[in-house]
């Protein structure tokens, strides 16, 4: 299990990686951490005609506190995420759900530009991405554009990426104050992709709900959010009864696949089980916050 | 066009200027072309662990590195921890509590421990489970390798050493 033979070139600036994406028609990959395209590689799934390798471009790697957003280089690792004060402050769980990517030898590769870029259907960060309303910034040749997350995943490995273009910067709005959060994951094996994973966000105000997010990954071809069950939770105070019914229609809302490690069943069953458990944990956190 | 190149790398402290391919995996550089054999190669891609080494730091799959990605770069495998003879503190836990069998995952485990050494705290056993997660060992049951890394830790807390029972 060898890679084809490829060229190989190390771009030290985006504007570099972006002329060499845009000569070289579509036969170019990108490599930053390299934990999903070298499999691929290894696979021989991919036989691409050139490497850029965006992994000496320092400016793409950091975590920026900029006031009302968060900004994160897109080359940033998974285990910087897993340790930044930064997030740990502000986007907690983002640090949380670290812990369930994968292992410590990918995190120390693997980057958050990677994992939205390459899009699997059961990972966490473009679940998150989803959740948290991140707005992801695209350079290429012509200039650059910016995408909200939620119109960036097209389908299974497939993004709002064209040839010629690099995701460079991930922005992610603060949170409002008392606003609690919740992940919840079952996976076959620690650090395996998530047969179903719910991440959660709820804002209460005078004790009841007014703004609640729940992004959903493992369940179809893409992150999905559960906009309905979301709206349930508006203007309420969360009972065991109205999680019930939330949980119930997440559960309704997905058609998942079955393959070999779930069946579709299973799968739907748990988007109710992990839903509840995390709207739980994030109405706690809440009221925590709010006290 | 693939054309090679040339790269300098240390490991374990050691020099090499090699002309290699692009493609070249990082854990058939150092088996192959510097004939550090110690490096196991299991899955070739980035399950099971084996091939485990340390670049600047951080332990890496060296099936999902490529060699070309490596120049200047400082690289520490299983060769540099120690050898017969002269076992370092965690291969001479790995010998003393039985934490390996067959041996094939034993140098990722080693890696993977190592740098799980230097970093964590390693207050529990669930943490050094978790830390091994990416590691498959299909011998030991994992329950020995635990007990060498946590005899180099140094015993566990009071209060937590029931953890040692749960589900991993």
């Amino acid at each position: 299990m060898k890679p084809p033979p490829f060229d190989y070139v190390v771009a030290d600036s985006v504007e570099a990686a972006v002329a060499l994406l845009g000569q070289s028609a579509g036969e170019a990959k990108i490599i930053a951490g390299g934990q999903s395209l070298v499999p691929m590689l290894n696979f021989r799934l991919l036989r691409p005609a050139l490497l850029v390798d965006i992994n000496a471009i320092a400016a793409l790697s950091f975590v920026e506190d900029a006031g009302h957003e968060i900004r994160i280089g897109a080359l940033t690792r998974h285990r910087q995420l897993e340790t930044s004060p930064v997030i740990a402050t502000h986007l907690p769980v983002i640090a949380e759900a670290m812990g369930h990517v994968a292992h410590l030898a990918i995190r120390n590769r693997g980057t958050i530009g990677g994992s939205l870029s390459h899009a699997d259907p059961a990972a966490e960060l473009p679940m998150l991405a989803l959740l948290l309303d991140a707005r992801l910034e695209i350079a290429s040749g012509g200039g650059r554009r910016d995408v909200a997350a939620g119109d960036f995943f097209r389908g299974a490995l497939s993004v709002a990426l064209d040839d010629g273009e690099l995701l460079t910067e991930i922005r992610i709005p603060k949170l409002p104050a008392a606003t609690g959060w919740g992940f919840a994951e079952v996976a076959r094996r620690h650090g395996d992709f998530a047969l179903a994973a719910i991440a959660t966000t709820l804002t209460v105000a005078d004790g009841t709900a007014v703004d609640a997010r729940i992004a959903m990954t493992g369940v179809a071809d893409r992150p999905l959010r559960a906009t309905v069950a979301e709206r349930l939770l508006l203007g309420q105070a969360v009972t065991a009864d109205l999680l019930e019914r939330v949980a119930a229609v997440a559960r309704e809302s997905v058609t998942p696949g079955s393959d070999v490690h779930a069946s579709a069943d299973y799968r739907r069953h748990l988007v109710g089980v992990l839903v509840r458990r995390a709207m739980d944990e994030a109405w706690r956190r809440a009221q925590r916050g709010a006290a | 066009m693939t054309a090679s190149r040339t790269i300098t790398v240390t490991v374990n402290g050691r020099r090499y200027e090699r002309t290699v391919e692009p493609r070249l995996l990082l854990a058939d550089f150092l088996r192959h072309t510097l004939g550090l054999t110690g490096t196991h190669v299991g899955c070739e891609h980035g399950v099971c662990g084996a091939c485990t080494v340390i670049v600047d730091g951080d332990s890496v799959r060296a099936c999902l590195m490529f060699a070309v990605q490596l120049d200047g770069r400082t690289i520490e495998t299983v060769e540099g921890l120690g050898g017969p003879g002269k076992l370092n503190a965690l291969q001479e836990a790995f010998r003393a509590h039985h934490a390996l069998q067959c041996g094939f995952c034993t140098p990722g485990m080693l890696m993977t421990a190592t740098d799980l050494l230097r970093k964590r705290p390693l207050a529990t056993d669930d943490e050094i489970r978790d830390g091994l997660s990416g590691n498959l060992c299909r011998c030991t049951g994992y329950e020995h390798i635990v007990k060498a890394i946590r005899a180099v830790v140094g015993p566990a807390p009071s209060g937590t050493a029931a953890n040692a029972a749960t589900d991993d």
